[in-house]
């Protein structure tokens, strides 16, 4: 029996009729076209999924859409404001945080909350916030000096 | 400024072209596409490694009401008109026909069996559920070695055994090196399976449109019109009505070099149902669907003399195929023996690859393919020789270098070594290092009890692949066509499919530079094989020397016909007749000496290639130049690392220190996106040093088959690297470069391996098998007790 729900994302209201059984990440990707949330695997290891639920980051293959129920959810295409990059944006794009891109909208997620909790991250902090996150490409270098970057640039 | 003038932009530190999509969500990878009217495909898989197929029933899965079409092996071999192609045969090879699914027998767990279509991916799954399979499991074969034996169970009966090939040979001669040797030093080493696990899976979406036979094949793949070529010939379907699109591809490592079955599948899935078809894997699907890495056992013998120098080596290399060979993966192994010299001057070298099959997932290149198990031998043995001797590691490999005025250099496994300068590259590490200093802190932290490791390695390894004979089948080349229009902007097609390495940017600044346009003026196209015509792809570090090049040499076709162009406008501006050879293209600017307030600009060429009013009589009107590239020759890119390492004594756990990376990739054209490469590559490297591998038990299902199982490295197992670089360039292609994709990864694993058992080298401790997980360690310590004394100082 599918069940009616209304999320608001990226600050639009949508009311959508779902199966108990959806993943918020599969009602993103193809219920409302948002495809910048990836699936990177099935069992909440890899953190390409991240979105900011209600202000907290969450694995949206981990949450059903139905969970959503009322949430406002934030993914990566509603980050950037009136065509500003937000500073952890900036950050990936300044200092190489990404190769091939797949892991990064859930990095740029994941590292949105941090910074929102924890202004002046050590590296080491930093490393251990992306302790749900993989990503095979960078070695992780340049994501926590993009990290950095952010931080630094909040403080501005 | 001069309009159109540009800074020199080979050599920065340009932020990538392709960013802005990617942070913000606009990405288009495979599993983004959307179609209108487009089903879900599932595949069912073999959940037997070995086992035969007595029958299989489809029939409720078929009346499931949102199921649009079910698929079995049978007919989707049917539907084909030929297996799986292979390409660079090798001489006294045997191998199986392989066709999209196993229709009678299953020979790897995760063998796909069938598939079925149906209107949401959620009810694709289901239906899977509903198939019925008679399997009869038989005997599994998953032991590289044991697989050759006489008693092993034969997995394909029509080939009599397990082998694939038996390749022996040798250079010199290697029985005199070892008789004339003070010392002979001998390991047999471990290269575990690995799962190279892009973060994007694998996807394919398909459409056929039946009034025409044409289709489109949007999927992820390393090298789109490879895959086309194989796709087509396996529907018996012309090229030319196949396009293959592969705009974002979220990494491969290798692993997306090969046409799998599911892009046949999907297909004649949606010719078959007459709607498009999405397919995409599950990460836990990724391990028994996708292309595994590695997986050799390696027998070392190494001759030397009292004085560090290594004589001879004898080697016997097992490589574990799975259960079929696909694209040129059975050369891979053979790859080894030919890289196993090194850096170093060994003349006196013998070699066995055994090739073999077993009941696993079919194996292919991973990062370095081939060449990291090579590296791993020759890096180990300079340990082993320098623990043999008393000899400093670093001496003993200064020792057996290759001159520095030796280059070009033919080893004598037949490789052309392009140029090198391995002692700068390991002076600027030791420096970095401090390695004087190293080895003295590591003196008082044995005298305090404690483990600590330094590790040192310096390799080098083969890209830049062709030519066409290095290619089996393949191509060596790699295409460009370069277009100017008429607001004289530049397009660029390029055949070399990038994903992740960002050639979008790389390319634009060979461009740029070359033609003297702005770099926003410069657009590099890529992964759609309507778009462009021909190519071969990103894998072996190829794509900047061998589609660099090609874009270098169509541009010079772009600059002779755009000097033509350009003296008939100045002509008409000065009202005189010029000679073309005095037209010179400065900054972006086509002027003639002596009259440097006359000169015309890129759009004004562009403009008038098709407005064509003034051209020369015998001039056509466009301007677009189309090259293929083809390398003369193989690069070789070389490295020095230095990894510090320390050991819990209590737990074994190994935490990497310091990693010191001095990399040579020739010439650089963006030092922040080589770096990249490197600090990917290093994880990868470590990765397979410290934790990654496939474990698999008798039964052939695979133990460590999902991220909880396998591990992967995460962001705390890293220190900041310290990078630096030397530049020799490549003299076999015009821009100098070798290629830097893989090179960090060969260098890290033995660089890590070496630390780790340097640090245990006092207790007597020779060789331990990667990876070096803490409880491997922990079993070390515990037998070789923790705190004995003596070993190298």
């Amino acid at each position: 029996m599918p069940n009616e729900i209304s999320v608001t994302v990226n600050g639009t209201r949508h009311t959508s009729s779902v199966e108990p059984r959806t993943l918020l990440v599969h009602y993103l990707r193809d219920e409302l076209g948002l495809t910048g949330t990836h699936v990177g695997c099935d069992t909440s290891q890899c953190g390409a999924c991240t979105v900011v639920v209600d202000g907290a980051a969450v694995k949206s293959c981990t949450v059903l859409a139905v969970q959503a129920d009322g949430s406002e959810v934030t993914t990566i295409e509603g980050l950037a404001q009136d065509g500003e990059l937000h500073p952890v944006q900036e950050g990936f794009w300044e200092e190489h945080g990404l190769q091939c891109g797949f892991c990064t909208p859930g990095i740029i997620m994941t590292l949105h909350q941090v910074l929102d909790e924890q202004p002046d991250p050590s590296e080491d902090e930093i490393r251990h916030s992306l302790a749900g996150n993989i990503c095979r490409c960078t070695g992780y270098q340049n994501i926590v000096k993009a990290a950095q970057f952010a931080a630094q640039r909040m403080q501005e | 400024m001069i309009a159109g003038q540009v800074s020199k932009l080979i050599g920065s530190r340009v932020k990538r072209k392709e960013d802005p999509r990617l942070i913000t969500g606009e990405g288009k990878y495979t599993d983004d596409v959307i179609l209108p009217g487009m089903a879900f495909f599932a595949v069912l898989r073999s959940p037997y490694a070995h086992a035969r197929i007595n029958s299989i029933d489809t029939s409720a899965a078929a009346a499931h009401p949102e199921v649009l079409g079910v698929m079995t092996g049978a007919e989707i071999n049917d539907r084909c008109a030929e297996p799986f192609p292979l390409f660079a045969i090798l001489e006294g090879m045997q191998y199986p026909e392989r066709w999209p699914m196993a229709a009678t027998k299953a020979n790897y767990v995760g063998e796909p069996i069938a598939a079925v279509a149906a209107s949401s991916r959620a009810a694709a799954r289901d239906a899977l559920d509903l198939i019925e399979v008679d399997y009869e499991p038989l005997p599994v074969v998953t032991d590289m070695e044991s697989a050759v034996d006489a008693d092993a169970p034969v997995i394909f009966e029509e080939m009599g055994s397990n082998l694939c090939y038996e390749a022996s040979d040798q250079a010199g001669d290697p029985d005199r090196a070892f008789a004339e040797a003070d010392g002979v030093v001998e390991a047999r080493m471990e290269q575990p399976r690995l799962i190279p696990n892009p973060m994007e899976p694998r996807a394919a979406v398909a459409e056929y449109e039946r009034s025409t036979g044409n289709a489109t094949l949007w999927v992820t793949t390393q090298n789109p019109h490879i895959e086309r070529m194989v796709a087509a010939k396996m529907l018996g379907m012309p090229e030319n009505k196949l396009r293959v699109i592969a705009i974002d591809v979220g990494g491969g490592f290798g692993c997306k070099i090969n046409t799998y079955s599911e892009s046949i599948i999907a297909i004649a899935l949606a010719e078959h149902i007459g709607r498009p078809v999405k397919w995409a894997e599950d990460r836990t699907e990724h391990f028994v669907a996708t292309s595994h890495g590695r997986g050799q056992a390696q027998y070392v013998e190494a001759a030397y003399k009292k004085d560090g120098t290594l004589l001879g080596m004898k080697l016997k290399i097992y490589a574990d195929l799975g259960a079929y060979a696909q694209v040129i993966s059975h050369v891979i192994p053979t790859l080894t023996p030919s890289l196993s010299p090194g850096v170093y001057g060994i003349r006196d070298i013998g070699w066995t690859t055994i090739g073999v099959f077993t009941n696993k997932i079919p194996y292919d290149a991973y990062r370095g393919a081939g060449r990291p198990e090579a590296a791993y031998i020759i890096e180990r043995v300079m340990d082993l020789i320098a623990d043999a001797t008393g000899k400093d590691p670093v001496a003993v490999r200064r020792k057996n270098f290759i001159p520095d005025d030796a280059f070009p250099y033919e080893t004598p496994t037949g490789m052309i070594y392009d140029s090198a300068d391995y002692n700068a590259a390991l002076d600027k590490a030791l420096d970095i290092a401090g390695y004087d200093d190293l080895r003295a802190e590591q003196k008082a932290a044995r005298k305090d009890g404690k483990l600590m490791g330094i590790g040192v390695t310096v390799t080098t390894e083969v890209c830049g692949f062709g030519p066409a004979a290095a290619m089996g089948g393949l191509g060596g080349f790699e295409s460009a066509t370069v277009r100017v229009d008429p607001m004289g902007k530049v397009t660029v097609l390029t055949g070399a499919s990038p994903h992740g390495q960002g050639e979008e940017t790389s390319f634009a600044q060979i461009v740029a530079d070359d033609l003297g346009v702005p770099f926003e003026d410069v657009e590099i196209i890529h992964g759609d094989t309507s778009i462009v015509a021909r190519g071969v792809g990103t894998f072996g570090s190829r794509t900047l020397v061998v589609g660099g090049t090609a874009i270098l040499k169509a541009n010079e076709q772009i600059k002779d016909k755009a000097k033509r162009i350009a003296t008939a406008l100045l002509e008409n501006k000065i009202e005189d007749t010029l000679d073309p050879q005095l037209v010179t293209l400065e900054y972006g600017l086509f002027s003639v000496q002596d009259m440097p307030d006359q000169y015309v600009t890129w759009a004004e060429v562009g403009s008038e290639a098709y407005d064509g009013q003034l051209l020369p009589e015998d001039e056509q009107p466009g301007l677009e130049a189309v090259s293929f590239w083809e390398p003369p020759g193989l690069t070789f890119p070389f490295s020095a690392h230095i990894a510090v390492i320390e050991i819990d004594q209590d737990t074994g756990e190994v935490s990497l220190k310091r990693y010191v990376s001095v990399d040579d990739c020739g010439t650089v054209i963006n030092p922040t996106l080589v770096e990249g490469q490197i600090h990917g590559g290093l994880a990868q490297g470590i990765g397979q040093a410290l934790l990654e591998q496939a474990v698999w038990d008798d039964e052939g299902q695979l133990v460590s088959g999902s991220l909880m199982d396998y591990a992967m490295p995460f962001a705390q197992e890293f220190p900041m690297f310290e990078l630096d670089r030397t530049v020799t360039p490549s003299p076999v292609n015009p821009l100098g470069a070798k290629g830097i994709g893989e090179m960090a990864t060969i260098s890290a694993t033995p660089t890590v391996a070496n630390a780790v058992i340097d640090a245990l080298s006092h207790l007597g401790v020779t060789h331990v098998d990667i990876p070096m997980t803490a409880e491997r360690i922990w079993r070390v310590l515990q037998t070789h007790g923790r705190r004995r004394r003596g070993g190298r100082s």
